[in-house]
Parts: C-alpha cells; sequence; structure tokens
C-alpha cells in the first residue's frame, strides 16, 4: 500500500478536473495571468494531456501595465508547452489611456474586468480555466469549482450548482460560460512546494533583488517603467535601490513590493511561512468598496 | 495563546528550513466536513483551528478585531466566526448559508475543511461537503445534548459513506466542563449511533470558544477526559487509503490522447485498485481485454499507479475504447446494467418528475435516465419510510432507475466514485439530485453482445423503406390526428408500410391505468416512444398523434431512437383557433372547470424550438399538410 501525499492528491483532482473540460468544453481557453498560481495551473495542464500539448489556447487580458518581466516569460512559457497564445488589450481602455493613477478603480474595471468579457465573446469561449485557489480571500471560499456565468458574464452566489464527489455538471445554454478553477484547493504553500518539486519557471521577480523603487501612498513600488510612470504621476517618483521582492504579481504600480533578501526558493518559503500578513495584502483592489468588494466585483464579471 | 506542540513550529522554519520543507513534503491529507446545528459554534471552531495553526495573519487578525466590534456576537472579544463566514449577504443574516472550504496544516497532516451549514433547509450543502469527505465532526451544544438536527446531520455523514465520525461535544465552558453531562450526551448518541448503523465514533469534550481539548488534552478544565486532543485525532486518523487499493482496479476513462497515430493513451482517475505495466485489463462494457503497456508520464513512465492518482495508460492492443468505458482488472470487472436502485437526495426547487428523462453522470457516463415513482421518502428526522409519489428539494429516497443504455457502475457502499451519481435536468441544466447506488436489478446481458440474427435494417430493407417515427405534437383540437391520418393513408397508396398510434388506441388499452396528472403524462408518452420504437425496430413508418406538450419527453422519445429516426411536426395552430374549432367541446369544459389539467388552459404547452417539420393549419388543408409533410420526408428508402 503506497499513501498518495497531499500534492499528489491535489495534483490528481486539478489533472482530472482539466481533463474533464477538455473532454466536455466545446471552446476552452486557460487564462494566463503570468503569476506563479498560472504557472503551476499550466504546468499541470501539460502533465494532463502529456505527450501531447494542451487542446486549448492561452489567454493573457493584458492591461498593458504588467512587469516587464512577466512579458518575457508569457512568450515563453507558451512556446515550451506548445500552446497558442493569445493577447487580448480592451481598445477603449487602450485608446482612452487608462491608467491606475488617474482612473483609479477603472483601471482594474476597464482593462481586466471588461478586457476579460471582451475576450471571451470575441473568440467565443465557453470555458476559461482560471488560477483562482479559495484560501486567497474570504469570497473565494464558497465559490465553486466550475464557476456557472450568465450570458453577461455575471456571478449570482446563490445560483451555484451543488458540486458532488468529483463529479461536474458542465451543461448550459448557448451564451452561458464557465469559468474552472483546478487549483482551487491549494493552499499558498502548496504552490510554492510544487513549484519546487517540480522545478515550474516562475518571473524572477518573486526572488529577492535590488530593484528601482518608490513609494506611494504608503506602499512600496517598483519603478519597472520610469518614463511611463512619470508621464502618467505627472512627476518622476523619487527612486531608491532596496532589495524586494513581491508575493503576487499584478500590474507594477498597483503590486506592493516586500523588502526581503530571499533569493531561493526555499528562502522565499521560510519568508512565507514566518510572515505575519497575508498574501493579498498588497493588492489594492480589496481595500476599495469595503469588505465585499472581492464578491461585489465578482458580481460583475471580474475573475 | 500557547502555541502547541502539534502545529508547525516557527523555530524549524527558521533554522531548517529545507528539513521543515522536506517533511512537510510526505504529509498526508485529510478532509472533514463540521456539521451541527445554528448556534454549535462550528464557525468558530474552524476560525479557532485556523487561529491556533497559524493561518491568520496579522492583517487578517486585524480586519477580525474591526469585524468583531461590527458584527460580532462575542462581546469585546474575538469573533472567530467572522473569519468563515464569507459572503457579504451571511455576514448580515448572521448565518453560514452554502458549503465554504478552509485549509490548514499541521506537523502532521494538511486538513481541507468543509464548512456545512446547519439550517434544516440545506440538507443539499451538507451532502455536498460530505460527498468528498473522509472525516465528519458532528458538533454538539453541551447545553442541548442530542438534537433532531444531530441525528439527521449523523444519517447523511452515514449516508455518505464517511466511516470516521467525531462527536465534538462543544460549549463545555457553558456547563461547567461538567463530565456527567458528556457522559449523558455520549450515552444518547451511542444508542442512535447504533441505531442507524455507524459502527464507532470517537467523542471529545471541547470549547471551540476557549481552546480546551483543541489542541492538546487533557485541558486543565477537563482532567476525567483520557482521549486524544480534536487536532491530536485528526492528525492520527487512517485515510481509507488502503481499502480502495485493495480493490480489484477500475479507471473509468476521461479522455482519449492520441496527438499522432502512434500514441494512443487513456487518461483518468484511478477509482480503486492498482496498476502495473503488463497488467491484464477489460474493456467494460464491450469485454474486450487487452494488457497494459506503458504508465505514461511527464517525468518518465510509472511502474505502478494507485488509487487517486491521475493517469495516462496504453494498451498492448488496438481495442475500442473510449470517454465512459472503464478500463478494469481482466479477471475481475465490474458490472454494467441498465437499471438500479438507489438512494437519492432532491436538490431542486422543482420537485422529481418520476418518468421524465434526466441525464445522469456516473464517473466519467453521461446517459439519459429516468426514475420511478420513488418506493418510500425517508424521514431524516424519524427515519421513518413515508409513502411518495415525488420527491421535493432537500427530501432523500429510494427508487428504482433505468438507463437508455447499460452503465457501469459498483454499489456506493463499495466505491463511492462508481457508485454515485448526479441528476440534470435537461431543460435548466442544474443539478437536481445526488444519488448513491444500493444494487443493480439484472445484469445486462448484453455485456457480451449477440445480435439477433435478423437486424433491424434487415427488417426496414424488406419492406424496401427506412424505419421512421413521425411524432405529431401540438394543442388538442390543433389536427394532429385528421393530417397523420392523411399522411398514413397517402403512404399507404405509396406501398409503405406504417402503423398509426393515437390516444384512442392506446389511452383505451396499453395505457389505460393513466390519468392526465404531469406525472401520468409523462409515463404515457414514455410507454408510446417504447411501442413505437419497437414498431421501427421492426421496419415500420410510425405516426404518432399525441399532444406531448413537454420539451424534455420529446426528447427522451427522440433520444430513444437512431439519429435521423425521430421527424418532430409540429402541429401550429393557435390556441384561439383550436379552441374555436373545439370539435370535442374539450376548451369548454375546461373553460368552465369542469375538466382539469387541459393542455393551453391551465396546464402548458411546451411548443418545439427546432422541430423538423412545421405546419400551418389555418393556411392549409389537412390533404395539403399531408402532401407537404411526405415532400419533407422523401426518399423513403
Amino acid at each position: 500500500m503506497r499513501s498518495l501525499t497531499h500534492l499528489e492528491r491535489l495534483e490528481a483532482e486539478s489533472i482530472h478536473i482539466i481533463r474533464e473540460v477538455a473532454a466536455e468544453a466545446e471552446k476552452p481557453v486557460m487564462l494566463y495571468s503570468i503569476g506563479k498560481d498560472s504557472a503551476v495551473m499550466l504546468h499541470l495542464a501539460k502533465k494532463a494531456f502529456y505527450p501531447a500539448p494542451p487542446p486549448f489556447p492561452l489567454l493573457h487580458v493584458d492591461t498593458t501595465w504588467k512587469f516587464k518581466d512577466m512579458y518575457g516569460l508569457r512568450e515563453k512559457a507558451a512556446r515550451d508547452a506548445g500552446m497558442e497564445l493569445l493577447v487580448y488589450q480592451n481598445p477603449e481602455a487602450l485608446a482612452r489611456g487608462i491608467n491606475p493613477f488617474e482612473h483609479g478603480p477603472l483601471h482594474t474595471d476597464m482593462w481586466k474586468t471588461e478586457g476579460l468579457k471582451q475576450a471571451l465573446d470575441l473568440h467565443g469561449f465557453d470555458v476559461a480555466f482560471g488560477g483562482a485557489r479559495r484560501d486567497e480571500e474570504k469570497s473565494r471560499a464558497k465559490e465553486r469549482v466550475f464557476s456557472f456565468r450568465t450570458g453577461s458574464h455575471g456571478w449570482d452566489p446563490k445560483n451555484q450548482r451543488p458540486e458532488l464527489w468529483n463529479l461536474y455538471n458542465t451543461r448550459k445554454r448557448k451564451g452561458e460560460s464557465i469559468r474552472v478553477f483546478p487549483i482551487s484547493n491549494w493552499t499558498e504553500l502548496d504552490i510554492w512546494q510544487y513549484i519546487m518539486a517540480e522545478n515550474i519557471e516562475i518571473v524572477p521577480l518573486y526572488f529577492a533583488a535590488p530593484r528601482p523603487t518608490y513609494e506611494y501612498e504608503g506602499g512600496l513600488f517598483m519603478a519597472d517603467d520610469l518614463p511611463r510612470l512619470e508621464a502618467a504621476m505627472g512627476k518622476a517618483p523619487e527612486i531608491t535601490m532596496r532589495s524586494i521582492r513581491f508575493r503576487t504579481l499584478g500590474c507594477f504600480p498597483l503590486t506592493g513590493a516586500v523588502e526581503s533578501t530571499a533569493a531561493t526558493l526555499s528562502d522565499v518559503v521560510q519568508e512565507m511561512l514566518l510572515t505575519t500578513t497575508s498574501e493579498r495584502q498588497g493588492r489594492v483592489i480589496d481595500k476599495d468598496g469595503g469588505d465585499a468588494s472581492m464578491e461585489k466585483k465578482k458580481q460583475e464579471g471580474y475573475f | 495563546m500557547d502555541t502547541p506542540s502539534s502545529f508547525q513550529t516557527d523555530a524549524l522554519i527558521a533554522e531548517d528550513i529545507d528539513a521543515y520543507l522536506a517533511a512537510h513534503q510526505h504529509k498526508s491529507l485529510l478532509r472533514f466536513i463540521t456539521c451541527g446545528s445554528v448556534d454549535d459554534g462550528k464557525s468558530t471552531l474552524i476560525g479557532r483551528l485556523l487561529y491556533d495553526s497559524k493561518m491568520i495573519f496579522e492583517d487578517q487578525l486585524a480586519a477580525l478585531e474591526s469585524d468583531s466590534k461590527r458584527h460580532g456576537t462575542q462581546g469585546q472579544e474575538i469573533d472567530f466566526a467572522l473569519l468563515v463566514d464569507g459572503l457579504a449577504a451571511e455576514r448580515e443574516q448572521g448565518i453560514t448559508i452554502d458549503v465554504a472550504y478552509r485549509f490548514f496544516t499541521t506537523e502532521k497532516r494538511k486538513f481541507i475543511v468543509a464548512d456545512t451549514p446547519g439550517h434544516e433547509q440545506y440538507t443539499r450543502n451538507m451532502v455536498t461537503g460530505a460527498s468528498t469527505a473522509d472525516l465528519a465532526v458532528i458538533l454538539i451544544d453541551a447545553r442541548k445534548g442530542v438534537l433532531q438536527q444531530t441525528r439527521r446531520h449523523s444519517y447523511l455523514v452515514h449516508l455518505l459513506g464517511i466511516r470516521h465520525v467525531v462527536l465534538a461535544v462543544n460549549k463545555m465552558d457553558l456547563v461547567g466542563y461538567d463530565q456527567a453531562v458528556f457522559d449523558g450526551i455520549v450515552a444518547d448518541y451511542r444508542a442512535f449511533a447504533d441505531s442507524i448503523g455507524i459502527e464507532a465514533f470517537t467523542a471529545i469534550p471541547i470549547s471551540g470558544f476557549k481552546g480546551d481539548n483543541i489542541t492538546t488534552a487533557p485541558s486543565a478544565n477537563t482532567p476525567w477526559y483520557g482521549g486524544p486532543a480534536l487536532i491530536e485525532h485528526l492528525e492520527s486518523v487512517e485515510v481509507d487509503a488502503a481499502a480502495a487499493q485493495a480493490a480489484p482496479l477500475r479507471m473509468p476513462v476521461q479522455w482519449v490522447n492520441r496527438p499522432n497515430l502512434d500514441f494512443r493513451g487513456f487518461a483518468g482517475q484511478i477509482a480503486s485498485g492498482v496498476v502495473r505495466a503488463g497488467d491484464a485489463v477489460r474493456i467494460v462494457p464491450s469485454g474486450k481485454t487487452s494488457t497494459v503497456a506503458r504508465i505514461v508520464s511527464m517525468s518518465g513512465d510509472l511502474d505502478e499507479a494507485v488509487a487517486g492518482q491521475s493517469v495516462t495508460l496504453t494498451l498492448t492492443d488496438e481495442v475500442d475504447c473510449s470517454r465512459g468505458d472503464t478500463i478494469a482488472a481482466a479477471g475481475d470487472p465490474p458490472q454494467a446494467s441498465d437499471q438500479f436502485c438507489a438512494t437519492f437526495v432532491w436538490m431542486d426547487e422543482e420537485a422529481l418528475k418520476p418518468g421524465r428523462g434526466y441525464w445522469l453522470k456516473l464517473g466519467t457516463q453521461m446517459v439519459t435516465a429516468s426514475v420511478q415513482p420513488p418506493k418510500y421518502e425517508i424521514d431524516v428526522n424519524s427515519l421513518e419510510h413515508l409513502a411518495a409519489k415525488t420527491l421535493g428539494l432537500n427530501a432523500i429516497g429510494v427508487a428504482e432507475f433505468a438507463t437508455d443504455r447499460p452503465i457501469v457502475f459498483e454499489p456506493y457502499a463499495a466505491s463511492r466514485p462508481l457508485g454515485g451519481f448526479i441528476l440534470i435536468d435537461k431543460f435548466t441544466n442544474a443539478t437536481v439530485a445526488a444519488g448513491m447506488i444500493e444494487f443493480s436489478l439484472r445484469r445486462a446481458d448484453n455485456v457480451h453482445w449477440q445480435p439477433t440474427a435478423i437486424t433491424r435494417d434487415d427488417h426496414a430493407g424488406m419492406k424496401n423503406q427506412k424505419a421512421r417515427v413521425l411524432w405529431f405534437t401540438g394543442l388538442s383540437g390543433s389536427g394532429k390526428s385528421t393530417i397523420a391520418n392523411e399522411v398514413e393513408k397517402q403512404l399507404f397508396v405509396m406501398n409503405r408500410h406504417t402503423f398509426l398510434l393515437d390516444g384512442d388506441n392506446v389511452r383505451h388499452g396499453l395505457n389505460r391505468d393513466l390519468g392526465f396528472t404531469e406525472t401520468d403524462r409523462i409515463e404515457n408518452i414514455r410507454r408510446v416512444g417504447e411501442v413505437a420504437k419497437l414498431m421501427a425496430d421492426a421496419g415500420l413508418i410510425v405516426l404518432t398523434a399525441f399532444i406531448s406538450p413537454f420539451r424534455a419527453e420529446r426528447r427522451m422519445v427522440r433520444e430513444m431512437l437512431e439519429p435521423g429516426e425521430f421527424i418532430e411536426i409540429f402541429v401550429d395552430t393557435p390556441l384561439e383557433v383550436a379552441e374555436g374549432r373545439d370539435v370535442k367541446g374539450l376548451y369548454k369544459k375546461a373553460r368552465s372547470g369542469q375538466l382539469k389539467n387541459f393542455t393551453g388552459i391551465d396546464s402548458p404547452y411546451e411548443a418545439p424550438e427546432n422541430p423538423e417539420i412545421r405546419v400551418n393549419t389555418v393556411d392549409m388543408t389537412p390533404e395539403e399538410a399531408a402532401r407537404f409533410i411526405i415532400q419533407q420526408i422523401l426518399p423513403l428508402k
């Protein structure tokens, strides 16, 4: 008798979910945000279909404000997986020059929420994989693995299907879509351990290095593109070199850095385990709109 | 708060992270559910477990403290329940209304907790949470003892096949940590557990709020308690891996992996048993045998794989095998049948319609199934068997199921993955029921299929035609029978072999036991469909003229037949025209209330969305309509 470890059980469950979608969806797509959770999800997809490449494309809903290192890994990861990479930028947000400094919450709304809806509609994708985890945030803890969205991409927490055993009901009407979260049951520590065990490539920004930083409204940020920051902020921020890293990755002006010297995976995990603040704390998005803000965003169609 | 030894220690993490990670890498996983009544303190207990296992960070704690002041029910103390009551609507109502999953880890194990609500109307959620749990923690308020809800939750836990039960007698602080109170509750519970077949349980006196016997035992307040603390127990319970691996191999095929002509892999999650290269296997239901060639993985071929793993197998022979088939131990394959008896939980607002076709998903198989009227409903409070004609939301019953083709399964008690199924409404797509198979009603003889010597094609070929079912649907008085008669006359002249089924020759004989309730109407159509199918098998062109008001039943008949054989003909006559004709005076009776459940008046007619043929009886005579229909179905062979 051989007992499966927790990582083996999580891996088997995720692969089962990914294959179930491939078998039952009409036109699935994997949303790829280039972060560590996306990296693990992509790796699981590769394992699920090896030796074939995963039978769906990757979709990055871009805001134009991601870190340069993220754009670099994006192309490589898709190439290594043998998958088509689709990149979508909301043309209206592009035309209006939407940015996090002048437009506040509109930045997330237009680039991410609207951009995602537009991209799914444009390509006619009926099922989209996302790398969200239940341990990230309170309203996520009740999210189903298969989350149903109306024709207008809305999420109704009271109208979700019960999920029993490993049986997923993927039937839907034309126009309706499903967001599927294959790593729902993984924790942040599980993700890191799996990255270590499977030697998965992640964006170097997760590891500490001396980087140009500035302070803004009480947070510490990286000046990934100084001329652009200067243009958006009206003046150049004061730059200090600090040894920093990131716990999550998003748009660089919205993603808080932590001062750190953790330069290896072991160091990063050690720091994570000893840390006293939660992963999403560095993200600005949860705070606007009070404590039900994520739930509200999801009802509007945010991932 | 003292940090007990079983939780992860910061010291090891700080001193030797690699040693810590190496140990952590090999932890096992335990999934459990907590169930209890509304005020038994489930959320508080889970909040406590998260807090004690350091799954709560400073920023969350700060938010919790401010929340506690705003919404809390514990005065100025931290209200742990607020940590886990996620959705805004719930926080306002102060109750948990859905299944939430929480995660924590100790030095020995990782845990996934399904937090399930205690409210009566949410049986559905508890069943959902229990379906993936290895263990159940049943909470009892020490002040209240064993309640009806406790019995209900215990029954559901047992029904869903959870073998490890913990009775957590909570709020011991509110009864002065009195051993007599605890012993009394345990004795009460034991009597009940015995009566429903729960073989063993572990009872622990705790206080989720104060922290007694959560991480270490005995707490200073319960020196009389000699058992383990809750966490210690959760860490040491055996996960049922041995039993699953000792069972014969079953792997439902999820996906056939065919990147090129040289590779054909069968991907799926192993439901039970162990597989090694060289093992003899049988594909069910076809019964074909082969041998496992490789267990393919991205990091190299595996020597063996065990229950629970998701794998890709290749076989030595080019056998037919696709999604829905099961790869099984050659010498001990599972049964396949199209009839079985199951216990099931109804989860939808719209009650079960016996006889109607639902999608049934079991493993990777998806078939159409109909449910007989329940043998009985189980009162989850008294556990009495009640007579029932249907099941409503949150009701549990036992019934016979029939599927449109044989499926591979095992009794739920032997295999969760091959014994549990869901039912899906074909119209709303909602998951309407969860079922657990008790036993097969007959072994399908066609596991090794013996075709009859004269096939249905032979029958039809001899008649120089193609079998068809021309299904006329429309309101009463729309002209279905008149037009169907005319079509039959014209086909007869063309030397075609036909038969017309209508209300007169069916309602007076085969279906004379049926009335006009919704359930009887469904059964009426089901029988007509079966007869039409037999006649089509015999090579006939069958014409049926029934109102057949529900889409689901028309679809059920369509799915019984070969693709292209079912021709839905919508006799599209507006209600006012049909009512104006009122040849039999039925509309008048229905309008005056003498006739109940009359289609179009007080019972709905669901018009076809995409009928093969639509005829307009306002502009066409019956002869014209019949000619139009025959033109549409040409050629006849």
